[in-house]
């Protein structure tokens, strides 16, 4: 049996790591863009990658549609979730307590996790990967094409948002209504759309996420949760709300997540994530990169 | 100089606060001797409310010294500052307005009891002493601004005249050696007002300081022993009410604000 | 204790007395005594709750954790070290408040969602340990043959002494939060709810107080555990999982988290929900538990204890 070297396995874990990492950076970016509009917390975050993966599954194993027409009908479907969810849920609570905001964001992730159990069963699904599951040898690890699938998406994914926020007419009336909702309202900004929009959009990226990483790791009802917790942590790390923040933690906490599953222990690396989560909320709950200031302003 | 240490209760000294670059605070100095009324006015946004915040520790100031005989407060957290004899009022009422008006009080005599969790919980002997004296003292400083009668009712239901009263019994409980009072007159009626001016004198009798902050011009010329004027977080005069009145300063900085002084 | 909480209180306790007299002699429903005694060792955890979050103001997305705590200790120190049940319970409550005071001194600083997020995290770290660490714990399938109670040689492990047992708890646990809430460290924090900055400047120490209120409703869950543990005789880390953490929040919700008797209440209908009435649903309870919890949240925030006080005012009315 051939032995992999050092060098090897490091590759191997690395890759993995920024391919988790870049799912948890999807989630973290989507926790900011709702937060920085609406100062809420959003539970259900978890639950959008979810619902992205086997909404996936469906189109492209159920339904047989073409990947493309499947991936863009997921992120529509999960999108017109996001949508749902603000107008039913977010939308009738004016002046709600923060304590209500967070429970009801989780009722809202029970029910969602609730319905894919109903749907789908207990079971994880996978998809086959994009193009081919074949291998490239990278020094001397197997990176799979989904691997580089995930990155290029991730990548894309994040150009748009910055175009999105920079250039785009809604995308700086929302940055405007993180700067201050009352103002933004004074200068006509429908800051009610503005909300809304946040949620759909948080939940599309969630569903991009779910679709391109449910070939590598699969995907089943109660996954939601726990990349929800540590897509949070990202977001913290980076410093809640920021953008280019929350993208560096999520793939750095990624990279530490696979580097202690693979030297140290595999059953304690969800462990480890956690940990480093509340060390950074105890010590420094600005975020490893914000500098206090930095996080008052409020910048993608 | 020695002499004047001890009976200044209350030292402020080069006091500096900005909030976001704006200047609230721009070294601002006085003393407050023991056993008088001392009234600081200016026009809105002079910074009076941030003095009262720095002084019960609500926020630390950014530069400069609070002492309290000769101990320094700044920077300490409020609930510490209570405890070493400093308690206030609010300019917006900040009653318990879901508890009752005895309630209310019973929270000021939080600091002069001391059971802790185990003892409530299992209602000790020593404990059931201990708020009973609770209660009694609550009531007694009720009836001293003359709430009692409304001890049952709900905080938030009395009209806002018994709530700033409601205010000034709740801090009288926790037996504080000097009362901060913001805008105790805000929103009364003459006939409240007056009733006020009498509490507050009551007050002095019973050994204890007010600082004062107010825009009800007689009320501070009536029952102040000194004042103090601040305008854009400056001292621009200190004196008695007589001195302060006629200081072109303080008329020069009063002018577009609505002051009648005719029947001063 | 005020004449309505007596009030309360008396009911309660005609109604636990009749209660097994009457499930025991209707055949079909003989086995609701079993429900009800998880419905205790629930109420014991949530009464804990429903001060933390009713009263002080804090949300703990992580209780399992410490419920975890008590039934662990309890389970390894009959089992491995053969120790007194009665011996092993108390220190399952030392060292779950000992861990509860180690996670709440920094934890307790941070507010809303981060606070959440912070008790979530833990609960999970918890969940996680009890599941790796197989020599102590058993790992994922946990371990068996716990011993019962048994009191001055009585075996108490019989539905219905257990359930005696478990109730007189619930109702010693009950007057003592009664009693902690109707004094100076219950008007304390109940003060904190209405005006914080007031509160500060009446010397009411408000991080202390709140780190009391936490430690002490981990003890509670933790006692929670330890019967649980010598009940069921059987321990594995799926009992003590996030979703459970997330319906001890919901059943404090659902009954009312600014009352005590809202906890109760909420626990009451939830577990005999889950555990009786939505079994035609089966694995399916989650869909119905965030409907309703979604529901109540939405449109009766206060929780059902608001239910009566509101029907009266529409009788009133019309």
């Amino acid at each position: 049996m051939e032995r992999i070297s050092l060098l090897g396995q490091l590759t191997q874990y690395f890759f993995t790591g920024i391919t988790v990492g870049s799912i948890y950076a999807l989630v973290a970016v989507g926790f900011n863009i709702i937060y920085n509009v609406t100062e809420i917390i959003n539970f259900a975050q978890g639950e959008f990658v979810m619902l992205g993966g086997l909404i996936m599954v469906f189109f492209t194993a159920t339904a047989k549609l073409p990947l493309p027409i499947a991936f863009f009908l997921t992120v529509l479907a999960v999108t017109g979730v996001g949508a749902l969810m603000e107008r039913f849920t977010i939308n009738p609570l004016k002046n709600a307590t923060v304590l209500t905001m967070i429970i009801v964001t989780i009722a809202v992730s029970i029910l969602l996790k609730g319905i894919a159990m109903f749907v789908w069963g207990k079971d994880p699904y996978i998809i086959p990967p994009f193009s081919g599951s074949k291998p490239i040898f990278i020094l001397g690890a197997a990176i799979q094409t989904q691997t580089l699938w995930v990155l290029f998406i991730t990548a894309v994914v994040v150009v748009l948002l910055s175009f999105f926020f920079k250039k785009t007419r809604y995308g700086k009336a929302m940055l405007a209504c993180a700067d201050d909702p009352e103002a933004a309202r004074l200068v006509g900004i429908r800051v009610n759309i503005m909300i809304l929009i946040s949620f759909a959009l948080s939940a599309a990226i969630g569903a991009v996420a779910g679709a391109i990483i449910t070939p590598i790791s699969l995907m089943e009802y109660d996954r939601g949760a726990l990349l929800a917790l540590k897509g949070f942590g990202a977001s913290v790390m980076g410093g809640l709300g920021s953008f280019y923040g929350a993208v560096v933690a999520g793939i750095l906490l990624g990279v530490i997540e696979s580097l202690c599953a693979g030297f140290v222990s595999s059953g304690y690396k969800d462990a480890v994530a956690l940990l480093l989560l509340l060390l950074v909320l105890y010590v420094r709950p600005s975020g490893l990169f914000g500098n206090v200031e930095a996080s008052k302003i409020k910048e993608f | 100089m020695d002499s004047e240490k001890f009976d200044t209760l209350l030292r402020v000294e080069d006091l500096h606060k900005s909030f976001g670059g704006v200047q609230a605070l721009e070294g601002l100095s006085f003393t407050v001797t023991s056993g008088i009324i001392k009234a600081i006015i200016g026009p809105n946004g002079a910074g009076k409310t941030t003095l009262f915040n720095l002084i019960s520790g609500v926020f630390p100031p950014n530069n400069g010294a609070i002492t309290l005989e000769g101990l320094s407060i700044e920077g300490r957290k409020p609930w510490e500052i209570a405890r070493l004899g400093v308690s206030r009022t609010f300019q917006n009422v900040e009653v318990f307005g879901r508890m009752t008006v005895l309630e209310n009080v019973m929270v000021g005599r939080h600091i002069q009891s001391r059971a802790g969790i185990i003892s409530t919980g299992l209602k000790l002997p020593w404990m059931r002493r201990e708020e009973r004296r609770i209660q009694d003292g609550a009531k007694d400083y009720l009836e001293f601004v003359g709430l009692l009668h409304k001890g049952g009712e709900l905080a938030g239901n009395l009209p806002l005249g018994e709530q700033r009263l409601l205010e000034i019994g709740r801090a009288l409980a926790t037996e504080p050696r000097i009362l901060l009072l913001d805008e105790p007159a805000g929103g009364l009626n003459t006939k409240e007002t007056e009733g006020l001016a009498s509490l507050i004198q009551r007050i002095l009798e019973r050994g204890i300081t007010v600082i004062l902050v107010e825009h009800d011009m007689n009320l501070v010329m009536d029952i102040s022993d000194e004042i103090v004027v601040m305008n854009f977080g400056e001292k621009i005069a200190e004196g008695k009410p007589k001195q302060v009145k006629n200081d072109p300063v303080v008329i020069e900085a009063y002018l577009g604000e609505e002051v009648d002084y005719s029947d001063i | 204790m005020q004449k309505s909480n007596r009030k309360m209180l008396f009911a309660l306790i005609v109604f636990l007395s009749l209660f097994p007299v009457v499930v025991l002699n209707v055949g079909a429903i003989g086995h609701y005594l079993d429900v009800m005694i998880f419905v205790g060792i629930y109420s014991l955890i949530n009464m804990g709750l429903s001060l933390l979050m009713g009263y002080a103001g804090q949300i703990s997305l992580g209780h399992a954790a410490f419920f975890g705590l008590g039934a662990y200790t309890s389970g390894i120190l009959c089992t491995k070290l053969s120790l007194s049940p009665w011996l092993a319970m108390p220190a399952g409550i030392f060292l779950t408040a000992l861990v509860a005071y180690i996670v709440g001194v920094p934890s307790l600083k941070l507010k809303g969602h981060y606070l959440a997020m912070a008790t979530l995290g833990f609960g999970v770290i918890v969940y996680i340990f009890f599941n790796e660490e197989v020599a102590l714990t058993g790992g994922p399938s946990g371990f068996s043959d716990i011993p019962g109670l048994t009191f001055f040689g009585l075996d108490l492990n019989n539905e219905l002494y257990y359930y005696i047992l478990v109730w007189s708890l619930v109702v010693l646990t009950l007057v003592f939060s009664l009693n902690v809430i109707n004094s100076r460290i219950g008007r304390a924090l109940r003060s904190l709810h209405d005006s914080a900055v007031a509160a500060d400047a009446m010397g009411v120490e408000t991080s202390r107080f709140k780190l009391v209120i936490f430690v002490l409703s981990a003890a509670y869950a933790s006692l929670a555990g330890s019967l649980y543990t010598h009940y069921v005789g059987f321990l594995s880390p799926s009992s003590f999982d996030f979703f459970l953490s997330i319906k001890l929040v919901m059943m404090v919700v659902v009954g009312g988290m600014h009352n005590i008797w809202g906890a109760l209440l909420g626990t009451w209908l939830l577990t005999f929900l889950g555990n009786e009435w939505l079994h035609v649903f089966r694995d399916f309870d989650i869909l119905v538990y965030g409907a309703v919890l979604l529901a109540i949240v939405m449109f009766l925030p206060e929780g059902l204890v608001d239910l009566s006080p509101k029907m009266k005012r529409l009788w009133k009315r019309s």
